[in-house]
């Protein structure tokens, strides 16, 4: 008895709510999106923000969409994100590592507020992660890489040590040493992710040692712009940076999150979504190549497709055995590929990359 | 009309206290321009920018947790700076503070002892302090310049926690993510309102602005400062030791920032981050010099500049208008401050110039 007067209860409270909420159905479900850097970086946050407009485009009037930029990742990432939930945004992406505990802060007390969280690991029943695969365009920019370079030297400007981009540096040895095992990757350690003046010192550091091709995991097109001066080589980051230099630039490996916003925000309109750790790459477009420059030759763009083919059908994984860390043991058999729960963790570099990995 | 300034024959006490308030003034009508040349109804952006985000409790919480270290840092530089002691270097000094007292959290993590945290508190201030010291010797020793020293040891300071956040505090289980474990409930100060982030560190910065003033207006070090600071030959003569000034200027500065340092990491933040402060050590020599040197003023200014960093947000969620907005609106409230400060030497006259009468005075 009791149980089944509760449950009539229940409908009534859910269709006293519906009704007075009725109105505000015809509203657009706000969406926000809380941004490490400014929308004009032209790196990584640029393409949130094309995802951001990509949503835009796909709902139209059904959604209205709130970005803050440049928010730093301490104690102001949670007001920030507070202000949003409590303004009525019902979904809300906070796109860099740095916004995971202040986002699962924030979760808790908002139940009703739908959030995803890029890049982290701590979820949640109204939090998700999600990720961008960027391994997969890093094992084809270190093939391409190593099939143009003259000197048999790519440089890497690196961002954090951090398990994605460690994971990166080895996808790009990796992808060098399917053509040449004696190419040599050297690194440079940044600490920033965008800062044009050091990631343009760091390529200028770099290609006065003889490296040809730059590879960054920065998101400024600071580094392709002094590769184009120099008439060097660089992979872009993030977004399509061939206009920034339309001889160095071989490939960019961009991030294309807009199917992942519109797939997420469908699914909570619909009410079936549920919390998740994604993990996009080529297979879902969320990692895309979208050009070869003309000067590659004809055999590595080729092979290049195919790798990437590959990778979309499942049939290639670049982290697939035997890979041997820089001791020379044996960290993956052969025929066995890593999990997405050992990549998370990756601490360790593969045979071949030089140095350490900074503590 | 003719309109030309006209030397004070003495600096203009009011003034002192007027020209933040033109400064201010000036910069909302300005914005006002701007917001109008934009295409945004300017009333509406400035309500916003200023009101919007104190209309609610959590609001005005997220306000005082913001300013905090701005005035904690504050009022320590602005007694250096009275001095002529040039300490630039207070966002290091909040950095180790910070890294001494979180690391006590870390080292006690699990201990439920109600002294945790005034002993993580003290150890944040002693951490800055010793960050500090060292600008502090090479100047009294080796006669170094202190902005050089204490600008260069931010740099080492960060570092320093770039160091233990990527190497041994990161969080054993982290998966190797840069940032250290979450602090242990002892280890967090005391909220002051439920559901809010304002914790007993802004009491602390309101005890720290007292003691502040009581040092400058009722203690002889204060007055010693003041009398180095404008005539250093006076106060040699005076007896008053300099080297001593020095020391306790830096000594105390750096205790401020290294305070203002565990406050963000065990109120705001939580834990042990890769950026614990976007900057609030050099946000805060703007702060002390709109407060005037003057505690209270500090005060004021720091809840102001903290306002700007809200009102950014604001402008951003509900007008949907760009970040740039809270580094113009910053810029311009110092740009004007430096103009309007013109008036506490000089006076706005109209008409010709009188000779004769300039020239009795």
């Amino acid at each position: 008895m009791t149980k089944r007067y509760l449950t009539r209860v229940a409908a009534a409270a859910a269709l006293a709510v519906s009704v007075a909420f009725g109105a505000q159905a015809a509203d657009p479900m706000k969406v926000g999106f809380v941004y490490i850097g400014p929308i004009g970086d032209h790196g990584w946050t640029y393409q949130h923000d094309q995802g951001r407009l990509g949503l835009m485009k796909h709902f139209g009037d059904k959604v209205k969409t709130t970005y803050v930029e440049n928010v730093p990742e301490g104690a102001d990432a949670a007001r920030v994100i507070t202000k949003l939930a409590s303004t009525g945004h019902k979904v809300i992406f906070t796109t860099s590592f740095g916004y995971m505990n202040p986002t699962l802060k924030v979760s808790k007390r908002f139940p009703n507020v739908t959030f995803e969280h890029a890049t982290g690991y701590k979820r949640s029943k109204n939090l998700g992660t999600y990720l961008s695969v960027t391994y997969e365009g890093r094992y084809v920019s270190g093939y391409v890489a190593a099939s143009v370079s003259k000197t048999a030297k790519i440089g890497y400007i690196a961002s954090f040590p951090i398990p994605e981009v460690i994971r990166d540096i080895n996808a790009v040895m990796l992808g060098m040493q399917k053509v040449n095992p004696k190419a040599e990757l050297k690194i440079i350690w940044v600490n920033t992710w965008f800062d044009p003046g050091k990631e343009r010192s760091a390529a200028e550091v770099m290609m006065d040692q003889g490296v040809d091709v730059i590879i960054q995991h920065t998101d400024s097109p600071a580094a392709m712009q002094a590769a184009e001066k120099r008439g060097k080589w660089a992979v872009g980051q993030a977004s399509d940076m061939s206009h920034f230099g339309p001889n160095a630039h071989l490939l960019s490996v961009v991030n294309d999150w807009s199917n992942h916003y519109i797939a997420t925000v469908q699914k909570v309109m619909d009410g079936n979504w549920k919390s998740e750790d994604y993990w996009g790459g080529m297979a879902d477009n969320v990692i895309r190549i979208p050009g070869y420059n003309k000067k590659i030759p004809a055999p590595v763009v080729t092979e290049a497709k195919k790798i990437v083919a590959g990778i979309k059908s499942g049939t290639f994984h670049p982290f697939t055995g035997p890979i041997k860390d820089q001791t020379g043991k044996v960290r993956v058999p052969a025929g066995k590929t890593m999990t997405n729960g050992e990549l998370a963790g990756m601490n360790w570099y593969v045979q071949g990359v030089e140095g350490s990995i900074p503590k | 009309m003719l309109i030309r300034l006209e030397q004070r024959p003495e600096a203009s006490n009011i003034m002192v206290y007027v020209s933040p308030l033109i400064a201010v003034v000036l910069t909302i009508l300005t914005a006002m321009i701007m917001f109008g040349a934009l295409g945004v109804d300017p009333a509406k952006a400035i309500e916003t920018f200023f009101i919007e985000p104190v209309s609610t409790l959590d609001g005005v919480a997220e306000l005082l947790v913001k300013a905090t270290p701005l005035v904690l840092i504050g009022v320590g530089l602005s007694l250096g700076f009275q001095a002529n002691v040039w300490n630039i270097g207070a966002e290091g000094q909040l950095v180790i503070g910070a890294l001494a007292g979180g690391g006590l959290a870390l080292a006690f993590y699990g201990q439920s002892s109600t002294l945790l945290v005034p002993a993580m508190l003290v150890c944040g201030v002693i951490g800055g302090m010793a960050w500090a010291a060292i600008p502090a010797w090479m100047k009294t020793r080796f006669n170094t310049n202190e902005i050089l020293t204490s600008l260069m040891l931010t740099y080492v300071g960060l570092l320093v926690l770039s160091y233990l956040v990527h190497g041994p505090w990161k969080d054993p289980e982290g998966q190797n993510f840069p940032e250290s474990r979450l602090f242990h409930d002892s280890a967090l100060l005391p909220i002051l309102i439920d559901e809010t982030r304002l914790n007993v560190g802004w009491l602390l910065a309101l005890f720290v602005v007292v003691l502040g003033w009581i040092l400058m207006s009722r203690h002889i070090i204060g007055f010693q400062i003041k009398v180095i600071g404008m005539a250093p030959m006076a106060g040699a003569f005076a007896g008053f030791k300099e080297n001593r000034l020095i020391w306790i200027t830096l000594l105390i500065s750096g205790g401020c920032a290294g305070l203002a340092g565990v406050i963000e990491l065990s109120g705001a933040i939580g834990q042990i981050v890769p950026s614990i402060s976007p900057g609030y050590g050099f946000t805060a020599i703007i702060v002390a010099f709109l407060g005037r040197l003057h505690p209270v003023g500090v005060l004021f200014a720091g809840l102001l500049m903290a306002l700007t960093y809200l009102g950014g947000d604001s402008a951003q969620i509900t007008m949907n208008l760009p970040n740039a907005v809270t580094g113009v609106f910053q810029g311009m409230l110092l740009f004007f401050l430096l103009a309007s400060d013109v008036l506490i030497r000089y006076r706005v006259r109209f008409g010709p110039p009188r000779v004769k009468a300039e020239a009795a005075e």
